[in-house]
């Protein structure tokens, strides 16, 4: 069955409402490629989608998918995958959605290790609601909310991602298709919480962090001698201000992902008609 | 009337004071006695007072009483504290040569028995045995056969090793020895024993028992008092059914977790108090809007804010029934018994995923830490049923696919229940929002759909309405012209305050509502009464409120909202002054 699947088949029939040109058109088709390239299913991926421009994927999007609540996306998407482990559960939202309002779960989430993919669509804006300030922002960028700049340094997820103990993270850019593709291919295939920030720039309300600024800055770690094993090395290009890095920057390959270690393998939705056969032992326990 | 002993142990937190006591509850239970516990926090006296309460009688006992014949008192508050629930005759238990304890005055009319707690531990293999020592001195005093001590301790410790229970049993014998030796006087107890078969256990442990024999498989929760018990008793138990516990980073994770495994299927379920139904409410609407099945247990406690987190009250009625922005279609079901706790949670499920709705189930703090004997058949595995409702399955998905072959998971059908397909059925995936959605879960905006949705949505309530029974639970005389009604925990307290005021001749009718929502229609009920009463631990009678909604007609309120549960006996004064209208003194 796999192997007939085709990205299309990912594609839902709503057309986005995406402005013309937005980074998510990109990062969008990337996902649906490397999942249909990983041999999976729209039946049996399960996505889900933050609030924001980039929660709308799960609009445009065929699969299973639930659009949920703003910055809470990751844990329906581990809640998912503990389930049911053999669904390949994608997670996509917005740096607002995923490092502001969802970073307390942003952190557990990359903790606990669960085998699914997080897409971050980083336009360093919140574009929805028309241009704020959004976590990724840099400290001198004047919007409607900071008219004089944030006055405070921009979140790095990818260190945050590592302080918490990540397996696998990696950094996109949407408009590089192939890479992007690749890239969360890598994630999918990762044995553990995949982390891709994309950069999907933002052409209405962002410009400064713009498809011309990324491709002027960016260096693909795949062109360089870069060990993404090799934790010193991770750690010295994520704390790396100057440059923007794509490619995967750090994977351990040593990680077991969450499930396994519970020994959790069974569908959770298979369940009897009626108590559990044994069920009367839990009565007697209160002897 | 109940031939019932009322015993304690109290001391600072951290005295060993809960094992103890449930040590002594089971050797009760285990010896054929119905069991009754309670636990109290200090409202005097700031501090780390605790203190576990047992009353026992060979017949059931549904309530506490103001009545306290034996006191194990680990420190000299502990006596303070429950100087108004001591009497004539009590016996109290105490170390005087703890140096603490040294100035300790027993009322005249009281019976002291000073043991050398400690050093008989001690001359048994160790000190920190001390309260198994007055156990042995409870268990003489009583006239409680000390064998039945035995296999609760046994029980308690034999994860340690034969030596330990050994030394405790020991040490209960050295207490019940100490006292015969060195008292003698006539308690005029006896703990008879009986062949009966009682298993023991609380509300909290019935709720877990419920959700595991009613299918669920997932559990995410946030530790919070007094529902972290519904959690640690799944953690490790689920596990050998297929299922999972999982300790969230704050309730917010915790009902999306649940959330999660629901849309994968999974007969899913949280438990919070009412502080963290606060955060839950931001993803309830969610759940119910994408029409997933969901239980979510509020463990009562006093609030608001951080209010008493030990306390007992019954105050988030309104925000289960109300709670979150726009209009969210929910059911709310309340047990009223620790055995009701089981079986309301079995229903819960069965109502969740019949109606693909979030349901509620309130239990409260009295609830939770009360533990209770019943006859093991009380929770009958054989007679649960578990219905999953509208699920379809790759051999019938095909007749809920539109023209183009699209599943539709919010189906307008005439009783407002959609099909459900769960991720990995072939032909079904589909997406659900919490935007307004069509019946493809796709956002939509378009008024005529806004409708329809909106409607559907009710629909599945009104349908629950028609085929599901939303009966309450009746006791007492039917024609009697004083009615009582109540939800929660109350139901014992009352049960028993009826049994003293019908030896009076003054007979009631009580109800007990276990279904807020839906909830059956009281209007008769009220018109056959000469008097109704709500009683309620809450300040402003949120019950009585919406049964005022309902009747259209002004009824009594006995409110107790002072952080501890309604007593039987303080019950009876309360009830007959309601009844005859005169002021009900808080």
């Amino acid at each position: 069955m796999s192997s007939e699947v085709r990205f299309i088949d990912f594609k839902a029939d709503k057309q986005p409402t995406w402005c013309p040109g937005c980074g998510d058109f990109g990062t969008m088709n990337g996902m649906m490629k490397a999942l249909a390239e990983t041999g999976n299913h729209p039946d049996d991926t399960y996505l889900v989608a933050g609030i924001g421009c980039s929660g709308k994927i799960g609009t445009y999007m065929h699969s299973y998918a639930l659009h949920g609540v703003h910055g809470r996306a990751l844990p329906v998407g581990i809640g998912a995958k503990l389930a049911n482990p053999e669904l390949e559960v994608m997670v996509a939202g917005g740096d607002g959605d995923g490092y502001s309002i969802g970073a307390g779960h942003f952190v557990h989430a990359v903790r606990r290790n669960v085998d699914m993919t997080y897409v971050v669509m980083d336009n360093r804006i919140y574009g929805l609601t028309k241009g704020q300030a959004s976590p990724t922002s840099r400290e001198d960028f004047e919007t409607s909310t900071s008219p004089d700049g944030t006055n405070m340094a921009p979140i790095n997820p990818l260190a945050l991602a590592l302080a918490a103990g990540a397996t696998f993270i990696a950094q996109s850019f949407s408009s590089d298709s192939q890479r992007h593709t690749q890239i969360v291919k890598e994630a999918i295939e990762h044995d553990g919480f995949g982390l891709v920030n994309c950069y999907s720039p933002c052409v209405t309300f962002n410009d400064v962090d713009t498809y011309d600024y990324f491709r002027d800055t960016i260096v693909d770690l795949e062109e360089t001698d870069h060990d993404p094993t090799d934790f010193d090395a991770a750690t010295e290009k994520i704390m790396d201000s100057d440059k923007e890095y794509t490619g995967v920057i750090y994977q351990d390959p040593d990680s077991v992902p969450y499930e396994q270690r519970e020994g959790l393998t069974e569908n959770m939705a298979d369940i009897p008609t009626g108590a559990p056969d044994d069920a009367m032992d839990l009565v007697r326990e209160f002897y | 009337m109940h031939e019932d002993l009322n015993w304690a142990i109290g001391g600072e937190a951290g005295d060993g004071i809960d094992s103890t006591g449930k040590i002594f509850a089971q050797a009760l239970s285990r010896a054929g006695r119905h069991v009754y516990t309670s636990k109290d926090f200090a409202s005097r006296i700031r501090g780390g007072y605790t203190a576990y309460k047992i009353r026992t009688s060979v017949d059931r006992v549904e309530s506490v009483v103001d009545r306290l014949d034996i006191l194990i008192a680990l420190t000299e508050r502990t006596i303070e504290e429950n100087m108004g629930e001591l009497h004539d005759g009590s016996v109290i238990i105490y170390d005087g040569e703890r140096t603490s304890m040294q100035d300790v005055e027993i009322p005249e009319n009281m019976i002291g028995l000073d043991i050398p707690l400690k050093s008989l531990a001690e001359d048994a293999g160790g000190a920190i045995m001390r309260n198994v020592v007055a156990l042995g001195v409870a268990c003489e005093v009583a006239d409680f056969p000390i064998e039945n001590l035995d296999a609760s301790l046994e029980k308690r410790f034999k994860n340690k090793g034969q030596a330990i229970v050994d030394n405790n049993q020991k040490a209960a014998r050295l207490g019940q020895e100490y006292v015969a030796e060195n008292y003698d006087h006539d308690y005029g107890y006896d703990l008879e024993t009986t062949d009966e078969d009682l298993v023991l256990l609380n509300g909290n442990e019935a709720i877990g028992m419920g959700a595991i024999a009613a299918g669920c498989r997932f559990y995410a929760g946030y530790p919070i008092t007094p529902a972290t018990s519904i959690m640690e008793y799944l953690t490790g138990r689920i596990d050998q059914y297929g299922g999972k516990v999982v300790q969230a980073e704050d309730e917010l994770a915790a009902i999306n977790l649940a959330l999660g495994a629901a849309r994968a299927g999974a007969r899913s379920m949280t438990a919070t108090s009412g502080a963290g139904i606060d955060l839950m409410t931001e993803t309830f609407g969610l759940v119910a809007t994408s029409e997933t099945p969901m239980v979510i247990c509020d463990v009562m406690r006093a609030g608001p804010s951080t209010g008493m987190p030990t306390k007992q009250e019954q105050g988030d009625l309104n925000m289960l029934l109300y709670g979150g922005h726009g209009e969210i279609d929910r059911f709310v079901v309340g047990p009223t018994t620790v055995s009701e706790c089981f079986w309301k949670t079995i229903e819960a499920f069965n109502l969740a995923e019949k109606y693909q709705i979030p349901v509620f189930l309130v239990s409260d703090l009295a609830l939770s830490v009360t533990e209770q004997t019943f006859s093991p058949d009380t929770f009958d595995m054989d007679a649960v049923e578990i219905d999953r409702g509208k699920v379809v399955d790759e051999d019938d998905i095909d007749s809920w696919l539109d023209e183009q072959g699209r599943f539709q998971p919010h189906f307008p059908a005439a009783d407002g229940i959609s099909p459900r397909a769960f991720p990995g059925t072939t032909d079904g995936a589909h997406m659900t929002t919490g935007l307004e959605h069509d019946a493809l879960g796709r956002r939509t905006e378009e008024t005529d759909v806004r409708i329809e949705q909106v409607e559907k949505r009710e629909q599945k309530v009104k349908t629950a309405k028609e085929r599901e029974d939303w009966d309450y639970r009746e006791f007492g005389d039917p024609d009697a012209d004083t009615l009582v009604i109540s939800w929660g925990s109350n139901e014992g307290a009352i049960r028993e305050a009826m049994e003293y005021l019908s030896e009076d001749g003054f007979d009631v009718r009580f109800i007990s509502v276990p279904y807020l929502f839906p909830r059956p229609d009281l209007t008769d009920e009220i018109a056959e009464a000469e008097s109704t009463v709500v009683i309620e631990c809450n300040s402003k009678g949120q019950l009585a409120d919406l049964i005022e909604h309902d009747v259209l007609e002004r009824v009594d309120r006995i409110n107790k909202f002072n952080g501890i549960r309604f007593k039987a006996d303080e019950l009876v004064e309360d009830i007959r002054n309601a009844a005859e209208g005169m002021e009900v003194e808080q």
